[in-house]
């Protein structure tokens, strides 16, 4: 099905995503990869709160290209999620209610998404041209010096996605 | 004798790393053209429709083709009469590959020390291999290669007793791993024979050779088009969400070995296998 949905996503309208819907997705939503999820996880660890808010809200794997001038954002698609689920579960059960990236993911990833009603969504890798018209705005709010890794939070509209892992642990990849 | 300026070399490696990440080459846009109506999924024509897209916005809007620019891979082919002037060569290079990645919006991807991680914030060092070979010409490849492939990219060392069984079920078995994670439609690259780092560095350049035409060998000829069938059965499809079309081509390049080995090197690569090549 296609549906369109604005962020943040809450606990209702994350039941109701099934693996292998088309969503749109639109509102604000915060870009980390590997260097960011290893920080927010240190800080995590000594009992630091994280700089960006977690509960109902969606993290892109995503470390753009550089902006021309005039420009939000550069090239703009999904990294490969699984290297992030070392870090996954412990954010999941702060709050974090979905993820865009692309690929397999861990049976502990799905085990703390059926837990805490999370959404895990593909966008499609290697359309970063594409998927950067979707992103009107974007502002490095933390970890400035890791670069493309810094954490941004993002404006999008309508960013396509489908829905590969769903709250009640069906996936899509076989 | 012919002589070249090394600042000639940094110029041209600065305008193709920028090329090749904003335009594919022909034969890779007309096999995407191609699978877009040989698909019969109705999202894996979805998706290939929106890669078409996304190519056309790269090229037009100069946006480059995917976010990770890559890891800079270049093959330099260097005659043996030319003569180098004007400073160190392999400066040159890694200068070109710094000028292409700052003025191309280019993402930067290299971390200077595997384990410690400090980014480089030029994208040097480049992977340069060089090959010495007759004549007076220079022939450079530049190939960007993103890492959620190269991630994915496998050697094995079989037994000569594994034979060509051996070959397929290693190929098949890299394909499979990579899955969705590779960015599918891929572009395989393999490497048969030579020793452990000969396989590889043939199956990276495999990936720079035209995915429309087949290896002149008889039997690698047979095995490209069995491989590729036999990858497509697999059901991956696009962005691994399924469909016919896992991968646009598999490209195998073949060397001597040793009578105790059978080296097969499985590079794998996403549908934006990127490289421009010129001569001078
Ligand atoms: S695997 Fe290829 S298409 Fe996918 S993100 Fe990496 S470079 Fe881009």
């Amino acid at each position: 099905m296609e549906k369109h949905i604005q962020t943040p996503i809450t606990q209702d309208l994350a039941v109701t995503l099934q693996a292998g819907d088309m969503v749109y997705i639109s509102g604000t939503i915060y870009s980390a990869r590997d260097a960011a999820h290893k920080r927010m996880f240190e800080a995590l660890k000594k009992g630091e709160s994280l700089p960006i808010p977690l509960t109902d809200n969606v993290i892109y794997y995503l470390g753009p290209s550089p902006a021309r001038e005039g420009r939000p954002i550069g090239s703009a698609g999904p990294t490969t999620s699984g290297r992030m689920d070392k870090y996954t579960p412990q954010l999941l059960d702060k709050g974090l209610r979905g993820m865009i990236g692309k690929g397999k993911r861990t049976e502990a990833i799905k085990e703390a998404m059926i837990r805490n009603k999370a959404v895990y969504f593909a966008a499609i890798g290697g359309a970063g041209a594409l998927l950067s018209k979707c992103i009107t705005a974007s502002e490095v709010i933390a970890y400035e010096n890791l670069g493309t890794e810094a954490i941004r939070k993002l404006e999008v509209k309508d960013l396509p996605a489908i829905v590969v892992m769903d709250a009640n642990g069906n996936c899509l990849y076989q | 004798m012919k002589t070249i300026q090394t600042n000639k070399i940094t110029e041209m490696i600065k305008e193709m790393c920028i090329e090749a990440n904003y335009f594919l080459t022909e034969d890779m846009k007309h096999r995407l053209d191609a699978s877009y109506t040989e698909e019969t999924d109705p999202l894996g024509r979805q998706i290939l429709s929106i890669l078409q897209d996304n190519l056309k916005i790269a090229g037009e809007e100069m946006i480059p083709i995917c976010q990770d620019t890559g890891m800079t891979v270049i093959f330099m082919e260097i005659g043996q009469d030319v003569h180098f002037e004007g400073g160190d060569l392999n400066a040159a290079i890694q200068e070109g590959v710094r000028q292409g990645y700052e003025e191309g919006y280019l993402r930067k991807s290299v971390v200077k020390d595997p384990i410690e991680r400090v980014n480089t914030g030029d994208n040097t060092p480049a992977v340069i291999h060089y090959e010495i070979v007759p004549g007076d010409k220079v022939t450079i490849t530049v190939a960007p290669k993103g890492f959620g492939s190269e991630n994915m990219s496998r050697i094995f060392m079989l037994k000569p007793a594994d034979g060509i069984e051996g070959v397929k079920n290693a190929i098949l078995t890299a394909v499979k791993d990579a899955g969705p994670n590779a960015c599918p439609p891929m572009v395989i690259g393999v490497g048969i024979g030579g020793t452990f780092e000969k396989a590889a560095i043939l199956s990276k350049k495999a990936l720079t050779r035209n995915v429309e035409e087949r290896s002149d060998k008889e039997w690698v000829k047979a095995l490209e088009t069995e491989m590729l069938e036999k990858i497509n059965a697999l059901s991956i499809g696009p962005a691994g969400l399924g469909g016919h079309t896992t991968a646009f081509a598999v490209n195998i390049e073949t060397y001597a070995t040793h009578i105790a080995g059978l080296p097969v090197a499985v590079n794998i690569c996403c549908h934006v296998n990127r490289h421009s090549k010129r001569s001078l």
